[in-house]
């Protein structure tokens, strides 16, 4: 079986170099140069792989990125596999380890090749009609669908490879690295704009590199020499930077694009380690040039998806490139000369090529006339009409075609063969121009959509253009790029060109058979497996947008993104449902253009990097004293403190008995601190919170609430005069940024004649709150100086004070309920000033505690927690805080919404405390309140907010919000639980000391 | 990725900035004094145009500064660019 198929060596492979690779367990040989593609091919491999629905038997069929048979797996098992890898893309290297998908247990035999036979059964849209009904069995029939379905497998542990990320700012990219982008790179980099030249493959020179033909001439060179000599001559320029195995995969507006460079795939596995294996380029450039050029169509017939099967252009440069044959008896069906160009080529090299089928009647070119002086037999005005042979392709059967293209005449030829090249033509490949906004245009005359309009500062040259002939290209590309860059002279200008392709073609999408239709298997999404038939079925069921076809059929929707397929499918819609394929447009071409890793686009922000988080000053200690963290915004908040093997809720119910009988401390250095100064900061005040501020003492602290201007409550908290015009405003944790912001863009846009001056400096602080019974002690053992009585020291105000050196501002505010205070100092001292605290607390049992204890205790009051208690539906009147809200005020943020209809009604959800029957039973945060659970379907009236064991009480408490809950204390309401009902009691929310006595104890 | 040219810092990237909805909807200087229907109108009543639109954008990681933009949103071509309490260009 193993034969070898190296026919001629290449220069773009090495031979002394041979390379060693498993494929499917088995040991194979290769040389470096060689793609898997090749290498395999090279050893007559051309069954690689089952298709993803009737899992038949596919091979190679292209040589690039387009790629839709030949994915693998690479390294099953291992830390570094990979699934989907198309073959045709990935060099070889010692040690490569590949194997099929979609297949159990072997790629030859597979036991999912029953669905071929069973395919009558299974045609479009057949899991969604089938399996919909009755609704409740779709999760016995997920597990079966699931398992039989997917591409490879994910890999199951971390990945060990790194991944960066870099900016790169350029005059000018060039994408693409084929003939035109080698002239336009060359273009722009001699006119001394800094260019980027970057090509998806290995090696410069696409596909011109390896055109060796008398055909095909510059300067009276083959087009191959001559690009070499330009090749070498831009290596040399230094303001162009050339990167290879780099592909760009998003082309965003404003010519940002993405790329990515790919720098240790090709490398023996022992050379991969540590180093960067991608790196993800966010490219900005002035100009844009891609030269993408084109992929080859495939042809739409019976059975078209044998191994044995490939693009035409794909067995030239494994021919030209890799020195390999795909086939000892090879046929050739096309309907343009790019399949003549193929045969002379298999010829030079000594290769049979049995015979061509041309769709074309009464063609002349010197193509073919070279093709036919070698004795290869062209039957010109046929078709293929079927293809034989299971595991390979081993005959075809042809007919004549009729004079319109749609049916077959005469009697049916057998030809046998190893090997059949199929050529339909060319598409450009404008997958990134329309990425970037560009707009096409149909090209009626050979069937092709090329860029019409651009959305940015760019152009589009050679093939991706709709320029497939080397006289063509040069021309154009030279005109265009002399006008892109507005210039006088272009060295391009009196170049000789020889080109002995003749243009023409004839367009069938769909070519015709002996058999009807609903018989044949004529693949035009071979990764999808979706068929001709199946479009014309979902035309049929109506469906008339091509997005909606092309989601019925998943025609496109593989890994390769359709990019054999896409325009036969439109061609046959178009024929179909007779509208014009200009007006029915394309489906939309979305990045990346070729599949990107997840780490790829993570790159560095992985582990501890995946997100920034930030720490207090006094951070570290909490480490060391076993605190577990929550994350409050980017915050890292220390939430309990367990000790002896305490779980969160032990731990919970010492830290709130302490607060309340002793002393508590607690981290409060996350809450946003705004600096407020300037003569109408008062004023602001006014407006900016629902109480009033104009009276508030210097030395004074206040509550204050602020809303959206629709009414709903945004932020809260303490507010301190410390000077004339001089404030400092503290806001929730995970609210700061957004406070500021929003203080901000009142004050620029709507308030400009304010003199207000706005610093967010809550990282220039450390705050230590210490609260309880015995926190007086502790002030007073800390800062001797500070006169703590009511009466020169009461609740709700702030004093200057020093700790030895150390500048500090003391506030007697409190969001436990408790006696206490906040002792704020400059961020270094945090821990010093924490560790004092600690110190002074010693015979009062100080207990530090975290913030689950800080709501616990909170709770207890009735205080609530803006985000958690709230959402953007709560008012204050809401969280029957009317209190707070000035009815003197002309206007606040807000003030007018709160008058509104709806936000006026009675029966708004309230804010309401909950006490369960059983003292012991703790409600689930977000459970769902009802009235009468009997009534079909169940009202909810709302839901639990807040539910905690509070020790202080010795019973479970709760806040909920409850639709019309303000007068409806003391009644009965329901929490209907998967397995219970719980019966509460509708209450006050304040549980713990409505007097405040506490505040002054 | 727009590039964005902030009035006070120059060119910059997108993501720098911060959108902040429709431009010229002045906030009344008499809530109280609107119906419902007016003060829904001012509050509520964003136009979403396919096209030009005027837009207020902040350069939050920036110099923190609101300005307003013209741009069409069917292409994100940015217009024109001017400080707030400017007028708007003209068509």
């Amino acid at each position: 079986m193993t034969k070898n198929l190296r026919v001629k060596t290449s220069k773009f492979i090495d031979e002394t170099y041979r390379i060693s690779f498993k494929f499917n367990g088995k040991l194979y040989y290769g040389f470096k140069g060689d793609t898997l593609a090749s290498a395999l091919l090279a050893n007559n491999v051309h069954l690689v792989g089952r298709s993803f629905k009737y899992h038949r038997p596919r091979g190679i069929m292209t040589a690039g990125s387009e790629e839709p048979n030949a994915i693998v797996q690479l390294h099953n098992n291992t830390s570094r596999t990979e699934p989907n890898v198309r073959a045709t893309e990935i060099e070889i290297y010692e040690g490569l380890e590949a194997s099929s998908q979609n297949c159990w247990p072997s790629v030859s035999f597979d036991i999912g090749g029953i669905n071929n036979i069973l395919s009558p059964l299974l045609p479009a849209g057949f899991y969604y009609k089938t399996f919909m009904w009755p609704a409740s069995f779709w999760e016995k029939y997920e597990y079966f669908i699931r398992k039989s379905a997917g591409l490879g497998k994910s890999p199951t542990v971390p990945d060990p490879d790194i991944y960066e990320h870099r900016y790169i700012h350029c005059d000018v990219l060039v994408i693409g690295a084929g003939i035109s982008g080698i002239m336009a790179a060359k273009t722009a980099a001699k006119n001394g704009l800094r260019t980027l030249l970057i090509e998806e493959k290995s090696y410069l020179g696409g596909s011109t590199i390896y055109q060796n033909s008398d055909h095909f001439k510059i300067n009276n060179q083959t087009s191959g020499s001559w690009l070499e000599k330009e090749i070498n001559e831009i290596k040399k320029i230094k303001n162009l930077e050339i990167k290879t195995r780099t592909s760009v995969a998003a082309y965003h507006g404003y010519n940002f694009l993405l790329a990515r460079e790919n720098l240790t795939d090709h490398l023996p596995i022992e050379k991969k380690e540590n180093k960067t294996r991608h790196r993800l380029l966010k490219i900005r450039a002035k100009k844009v040039i891609t030269a993408t050029g084109s992929l080859e169509r495939p042809l739409i017939f019976d059975n078209n998806d044998r191994p044995g099967i490939l693009l035409s252009s794909a067995i030239k440069k494994y021919a030209d490139l890799f020195g390999v044959s795909c086939g000892e008896k090879n046929i050739f069906f096309t309907n343009n000369d790019s399949a003549y160009e193929t045969a002379i080529s298999l010829i030079q090299k000594g290769i049979n090529v049995k015979a061509i089928i041309d769709n074309r009647e009464e063609i002349e070119s010197k193509l073919i006339y070279e093709v036919e002086k070698n004795n290869v037999e062209v039957y010109k005005g046929y078709t293929v009409t079927n293809t034989f042979g299971y595991r390979r392709i081993n005959k075809i059967s042809i007919m004549q075609l009729s004079k319109d293209g749609q049916k077959v005449i005469g009697s049916k030829k057998e030809l046998s063969c190893d090997c059949l090249g199929i050529s339909g033509g060319w598409t450009p490949a404008v997958h990134l121009f329309t990425q970037s906004g560009g707009k096409l245009k149909f090209r009626e005359e050979d069937q092709v959509f090329i860029p019409n309009t651009y959305s940015s500062d760019q152009l589009s040259v050679g093939a991706c253009n709709g320029d497939f002939t080397i006289d063509l290209i040069l021309s154009n590309v030279t005109k265009s790029l002399k006008h892109f860059f507005n210039l006088k002279h272009i060295e391009y200008e009196n170049t000789e060109v020889l080109s002995s392709f003749n243009k023409s073609k004839r367009n069938i999408w769909l070519l015709p058979s002996d058999k009807i239709l609903g018989k044949t298997k004529s693949f035009v999404d071979y990764q999808n497996d979706a068929t001709a038939k199946d479009i014309k079925l979902a035309l049929r069921e109506g469906f008339k947008s091509i997005e909606h076809v092309k989601r019925y059929t998943t025609t496109g929707m593989g890994t390769d993104q359709g990019k054999l397929g896409n325009m036969h499918a439109l061609g046959i819609i178009s024929e179909t449902a007779e509208a014009k394929m200009g007006e029915l447009g394309t489906t939309t071409f979305r990045p990346p253009y070729t599949p990107l890793t997840f780490g790829t686009l993570v790159g560095r922000n992985v582990g501890e990097y995946f997100d920034i988080f930030r720490k207090t000053p006094i951070h570290e200690w909490h480490v060391e004293n076993n605190a577990e963290f929550e994350n409050v915004g980017q915050w890292k908040r220390a939430w309990y403190y367990p000790k002896n093997n305490e779980d969160m809720h032990q731990a919970v119910q010492r830290e709130s008995k302490a607060a309340r009988e002793s002393v508590g401390i607690l981290d409060a250095s996350t809450l946003g601190k705004i600096d407020i100064q300037g003569t109408d900061a008062s004023e602001f005040l006014n407006r900016v919170y629902t109480n009033a501020w104009s009276k508030l003492n210097i030395g004074k602290c206040r509550y204050g609430l602020m809303l959206n201007e629709d009414g709903m409550v945004y932020d809260d908290g303490v507010t301190t005069r410390l000077g004339e015009n001089h404030y400092i405003m503290t806001t929730t944790t995970g609210g700061a940024a957004n406070v500021l912001s929003k203080l901000e863009d009142y004050l620029q846009t709507e308030w400009p004649e304010l003199d207000v001056y706005l610093t967010s400096v809550t990282d220039h602080f450390a705050t230590v709150s210490v609260c309880g019974p015995n926190s007086k002690k502790i002030i007073t053992n800390v800062i001797p100086d500070l006169d703590l009585s009511d009466k020169s020291f009461p609740h709700m105000s702030f004093k200057n004070a020093k700790i030895g050196n150390i500048h500090c501002r003391v506030m007697r505010i409190s969001f436990t309920g408790e006696h206490s205070y906040e002792i704020n100092v400059q961020a270094n001292y945090g821990r010093s000033v924490w560790e004092k605290c600690m110190e002074a607390g010693k015979d009062f049992n100080i207990t530090p505690y975290g913030t689950e204890t800080m709501h616990l205790l909170r709770a207890e009051k009735g205080f609530i927690i803006v985000g958690q208690d709230t959402d953007a539906t709560m008012t204050p009147i809401d969280l029957q805080m009317d209190w707070i809200v000035s009815k003197k005020k002309y206007d606040f943020i807000g003030k007018r919404s709160l008058y509104r209809s709806d936000t006026m009604r009675e029966d708004r959800k309230q804010l309401v405390g909950l006490l369960t029957e059983n003292p012991n039973e703790v409600l689930e945060e977000g459970a769902q309140i009802v009235a009468d659970i009997n009534k079909s379907p169940i009202e909810m009236l709302g839901h639990v907010t807040s539910s905690y064991f509070s020790p202080n009480l010795n019973k479970s408490i709760a806040l909920g919000v409850v639709r019309g809950g303000k007068n409806m204390m003391g009644k009965k309401l329901i929490i209907p639980m998967e397995k219970k009902k719980i019966n509460v009691i509708v209450t006050d929310p304040v549980f713990l000391d409505k007097e405040n006595k506490r505040l002054n104890a | 990725m727009f590039l964005i040219n902030c009035p006070f810092c120059g060119e910059r990237e997108q993501s720098e900035f911060k959108a902040g909805g429709e431009a010229h909807i002045i906030r009344p200087k008499q809530p109280s004094e609107l119906s419902d229907d007016q003060w829904a109108e001012y509050l509520f009543m964003r136009k979403n145009i396919k096209g030009v639109q005027f837009e207020r954008w902040n350069h939050i990681h920036g110099c923190r500064k609101w300005f307003n933009i013209v741009r069409d949103t069917s292409n994100d071509e940015i217009k024109a660019v001017y400080k707030m309490g400017e007028k708007p260009p003209v068509g």
